[in-house]
């Protein structure tokens, strides 16, 4: 019946089929959302506009202007000290707004012309799947090219206690109540994220951890992520893991040391698990139309076209094999995908250097190589870092944190000094990181930065007068100017 | 004429030279500005001797200011402070529809900001003076003034004389707000940015004078509660792209402040109640017009700080129209071991990063063995008004100008920062714009940002364009979501279409 079918209707599945459409092709999109073990459901647009990118961010911008709010003092802006935060409030005008891009999806997809079905897809033969709305009813479609697009959900820690008394962030941004005292577990972004600005809206915050932060980022900058957190009252359990939840009044955790026999025992209002996320590929019908996956985290993989084993299946977002699982990397690659298949195109997806931003209280933007990956693929001797310590302007009159933004830069002494990686930890790293991304994809080389004038008074402007490298040695405690 | 002759006979000059001796620095600075400071400290690194002047002839009202130049004292660093206080302001009510409580009546008082922001300037005053001592850089706080080539006279505020000969120097000594003194009482009531950050009480209801640097000062007056006014001649921010400054304008005006558009202040008169009295004339109804004020700032200008430096004396040639001094490639001076940089010379941008940058590769061709030369293009900008517009590169009309409207190719867009949403605030005139060649390459001619943070967005992208980044290579590189950032990577909407640019984050 269609030209191409969408499964999942999530950043990634909806850019393709707007796209394809776009190109005149027939396009269906289904999307699901399985309600939480909580109960929790959402409508059409994916992880990042319900459960992910936005709420995040929004909230993270909450605590953000907690922080605004006692630095308006030192600059003379006076009110009544006592300040408090109402997570209803924030949590209405956050599903308000979601609400909002729902629907707007809705009105694009009718615009363009592409079915939309609220309904869970399967394969139940090539080329054909099954569509299952909330009620019941059942309905099936064929075409000729299928897109896998359903991303992934949050995983539980398998330990008592997890369905029944903890949420994930699948729960946390539409929680009806306020958190309370929270556990979060888990090291990931969203766990560090999540923990950040439930800390900044003036919660007891704790982070159980197992063993490293950020996992696959620069442990370097990663450590002063959590630092900073430490610093500005968020509790880290390290080296721990939890073995039980349960409710013999209050929630209660059990967690047992990694190292020894030690156990850890604590009452908290909310635990949120956040230890990574699972593809959603193991019930969609794959086995029957012969699409392989892998079998330990239920990823896909595919080629350099997105396409998978079957020749007519492709797969976009999430759910890719060794692929960064973020919204722009899915959308870039569903367009140039529609592009391809539709409209002559041979554009491929570009993964490299692809920038990214950790939400945390002290943002964390990158791109290109974290330096021990650096270090392993060049060899130490051939890299020069360069790096500096920075007081954002801003920071000063509230006298906040000096000497503990940081950014660095990765250069590579067999190309001309080439930028393989660039870190910074401060303010507004999303902002600053993404115009060194398009330099980086240019060619940036260390000459470059120097040759560049910087915009004063920025924080951006600190990779344009990094003199100190790491290998000297020297100080880059910053005093004064 | 006197230049010439110098450089015709070297042999002369080595005469001279061989009669007054060996100088007594390598260096010397006068200027203790970004520029005069990045210099010297430079130099100094190279294990020269070093000297620097920096003296602060107090504003017409008496205002007065330690060592680091206009940057530091009087310009960028008290002028992001206060526009983050005004920042700040908005973010008191963008916080509660985020769920934070706060009782109202919420105010801002001058005084507390203005004290630690002035303390905060001290502090770098301090700084400055210290990281001198360390480099071992010897500092006069003495007005400077040529009494030969080679030779500068150093007068304290006391009246003490000290004489400093160098080998080479460097005149550093910036600018300052020029007062309009055709215009009946200015120079007695009004002040400029040399007074504004140093008032120890609000300025109250405030009118200012000007079309560029007024619009930041006016824009956190307004965001700090003040009843601001910009009264302006014709355009704003002349030399920037003007459907930017519209837009940057059309702003501020929804924000609170107000515009007195084609006006012309033709007196200003005290009043009993020490307010002050502004007439002016509006060229466009052809009215005259008049109100009140608590205080008038004067924005239109800044000139050259060289009367007292006595440039004649030592051959040092300036624009006749400007009054700045004449510079080549080199930073050289029509005297050839005298170097002018940062906002003094002409035809530079007066900006602190060119000027730091300007000074350090000096000394280093100086003392270090380069040969390496500033590079002034695409440097790029930022305008800190309320709503702030970062650019690097040419403007609109500057492409069309160089290249003819059919061969170039704007993409531009009108987003909305996801942080708005929420605090529900207009983003009308959050817009960018992107203006590349339109042959096969597309390469970024010029790239204009509105919006929040506009700095940070912008630096970036400044080192794509130095990287001589085209249209199809900003297409390849994945956006940073959610930021406003990534709307850069994501234009697509062209002017030629006359498509709707108004863009959707998700």
């Amino acid at each position: 019946d269609y030209d191409l079918i969408i499964i999942g209707g999530g950043s990634g599945g909806l850019a393709c089929s707007k796209e394809a459409a776009a190109l005149g092709k027939k396009v269906m999109v289904l999307d699901y959302v399985v309600p939480t073990p909580l109960g929790t459901s959402w409508g059409l647009g994916g992880t990042c506009v319900n459960v992910g990118c936005i709420p995040k961010k929004l909230m993270h911008q909450a605590a953000l202007l907690g922080q605004a709010l006692q630095d308006s003092r030192k600059y003379g802006w006076q009110y009544e000290e006592q300040v408090k935060h109402n997570w209803e409030v924030m949590v209405e005008a956050i599903q308000n707004y979601i609400g909002s891009l729902n629907w707007g999806y809705r009105v694009s997809l009718r615009e363009k012309s592409v079915t939309y079905l609220n309904s869970y897809g399967e394969f139940i033969e090539p080329h054909k799947i099954k569509a299952t709305n909330r009620k019941g009813q059942v309905t099936y479609h064929t075409a000729e090219t299928f897109v896998l697009a359903t991303g992934e959900r949050p995983r539980y820690l398998g330990i008592p206690g997890d369905k029944e008394y903890c949420i994930t962030s699948d729960d946390l941004f539409s929680l009806p109540y306020c958190p309370g005292k929270t556990l979060v577990v888990g090291a990931s972004y969203v766990a560090l994220e999540c923990a950040g600005f439930l800390a900044g809206l003036g919660l007891d915050v704790t982070v159980m951890v197992r063993s490293i932060l950020l996992r696959g980022f620069d442990q370097e900058m990663a450590e002063k992520v959590g630092a900073y957190m430490e610093t500005h009252g968020v509790k880290f359990i390290r080296k721990f893991v939890p073995v039980q939840a349960s409710m013999p009044g209050r929630l209660k955790v059990t967690a047992k040391s990694t190292e020894g026999p030690e156990i850890f025992e604590e009452e908290y209002n909310t635990v949120l698990i956040a230890v990574g996320r699972d593809a959603c590929t193991r019930n969609i019908g794959l086995e029957t139309i012969g699409v392989k996956i892998n079998e330990k985290n239920g990823k896909v993989p595919v080629n350099d076209e997105e396409q998978t084993n079957v020749p007519y299946v492709y797969a976009i977002g999430d759910i890719l094999e060794g692929k960064l699982e973020l919204t722009p990397v899915a959308i870039q690659a569903g367009r140039l995908l529609a592009r391809r298949l539709y409209g002559g195109s041979s554009t491929k997806c570009d993964y490299i250097n692809v920038p990214t931003t950790v939400f945390t209280p002290l943002e964390y933007g990158s791109c290109g190589l974290a330096e021990e990956r650096a270090i392993e693929e060049y060899g130490k001797q051939n890299l020069e870092v360069y790096h500096s310590l920075f007081w954002p302007l801003e920071w000063t009159v509230p006298g906040r944190d000096n000497n503990t933004c940081y950014a660095k830069i990765i250069c590579s002494k067999l190309d001309n000094n080439r930028v393989i990686g660039l870190h910074v930890l401060g303010p507004n790293a999303g902002e600053v990181t993404q115009g060194f991304a398009a330099a980086i994809k240019c060619g940036l080389t260390k000459e470059l930065l120097d040759e560049t004038i910087g915009i004063h008074p920025t924080c951006a402007e600190v990779f344009t007068t990094m003199d100190i490298t790491k290998s000297s040695g020297q100080d880059i405690t910053q005093r004064g100017c | 004429m006197a230049a010439l002759w110098w450089r015709r006979l070297p042999g002369l000059r080595g005469a001279v030279r061989g009669l007054s001796g060996k100088k007594e620095y390598d260096l010397l600075v006068v200027g203790g500005g970004s520029g005069g400071l990045a210099c010297a400290k430079e130099a100094a690194q190279f294990g020269r001797k070093v000297a620097v002047l920096d003296y602060v002839e107090p504003s017409p009202q008496g205002t007065k200011w330690g060592l680091g130049g206009t940057c530091v004292n009087v310009g960028c660093i008290p002028k992001k402070l206060m526009h983050q206080a005004a920042l700040l302001g908005s973010a008191v009510r963008d916080a509660q529809h985020y769920g934070w409580n706060i009782a109202q009546p919420v105010h801002h008082t001058w005084s507390v900001m203005a004290q630690a922001v002035q303390n905060y300037v001290k502090s770098l005053n301090w700084g400055h003076r210290v990281q001198l001592q360390d480099k071992k850089v010897k500092y006069f706080n003495m007005k400077g003034s040529f009494s030969d080539p080679y030779t500068v006279c150093g007068l304290t505020k006391g009246g003490k004389e000290t004489i400093v000969t160098a080998e080479n120097i460097v005149i550093a000594t910036g600018g300052r707000p020029k007062y309009p003194t055709h215009i009946a009482g200015a120079l007695e009531y009004g002040i400029t940015s040399d007074d504004l950050f140093w008032l120890k009480e609000s300025p109250g209801k405030t009118l200012v004078v000007g079309a560029s640097f007024s619009l930041e000062c006016a824009g956190f007056l307004t965001g700090i509660g003040l009843d601001a006014t910009v009264m302006m001649r014709s355009i704003a921010l002349r030399g920037f792209d003007q459907q930017m400054a519209s837009l940057v304008t059309e702003h501020m005006e929804s924000y609170g402040t107000k515009f007195l558009k084609r006006c012309l202040p033709t007196k200003v008169e005290k009043l009993e109640s020490n307010r002050l009295q502004v007439t002016w004339k509006n060229t466009e109804l052809g009215t005259e017009e008049t109100d009140s004020f608590d205080t008038v700032m004067w924005a239109v200008g800044r000139a050259p700080d060289t009367e007292t430096l006595n440039l004649e004396t030592a051959g040092v040639k300036t624009n006749s129209e400007t009054g700045k001094i004449v510079v080549d490639a080199s930073e050289a001076t029509s005297v050839p071991h005298i170097y002018a940089i940062g906002d003094i010379t002409e035809g530079r941008p007066e900006l602190t990063p060119t000027a730091i940058a300007a000074g350090r590769l000096l000394a280093r061709r100086l003392f270090g063995q380069s040969s390496e030369l500033m590079d002034y293009d695409n440097v790029p900008t930022t305008v800190f008004t309320p709503l702030e517009y970062g650019c690097v590169g040419l403007s609109e009309e500057a492409a069309v100008q160089c290249y003819g409207s059919d061969n170039i190719e704007v993409y531009h867009a009108y987003y909305k920062p996801l942080e708005f949403t929420v605090a529900e605030r207009d983003a009308t005139q959050c817009y960018m714009k992107m203006v590349c060649l339109r042959e096969s390459e597309q390469r970024i001619l010029g790239l204009h940002f509105i919006g929040p943070n506009a700095g940070e967005v912008i630096q970036g992208f400044a080192l794509g364009i130095k990287c001589g980044a085209t249209y199809p290579q900003l297409m390849k590189t994945i956006g940073i979501h959610p930021t406003c950032a990534e709307e850069v990577t994501k234009l697509h909407i062209t002017k030629r279409s006359g498509l709707d640019a108004t863009v959707t984050g998700c």
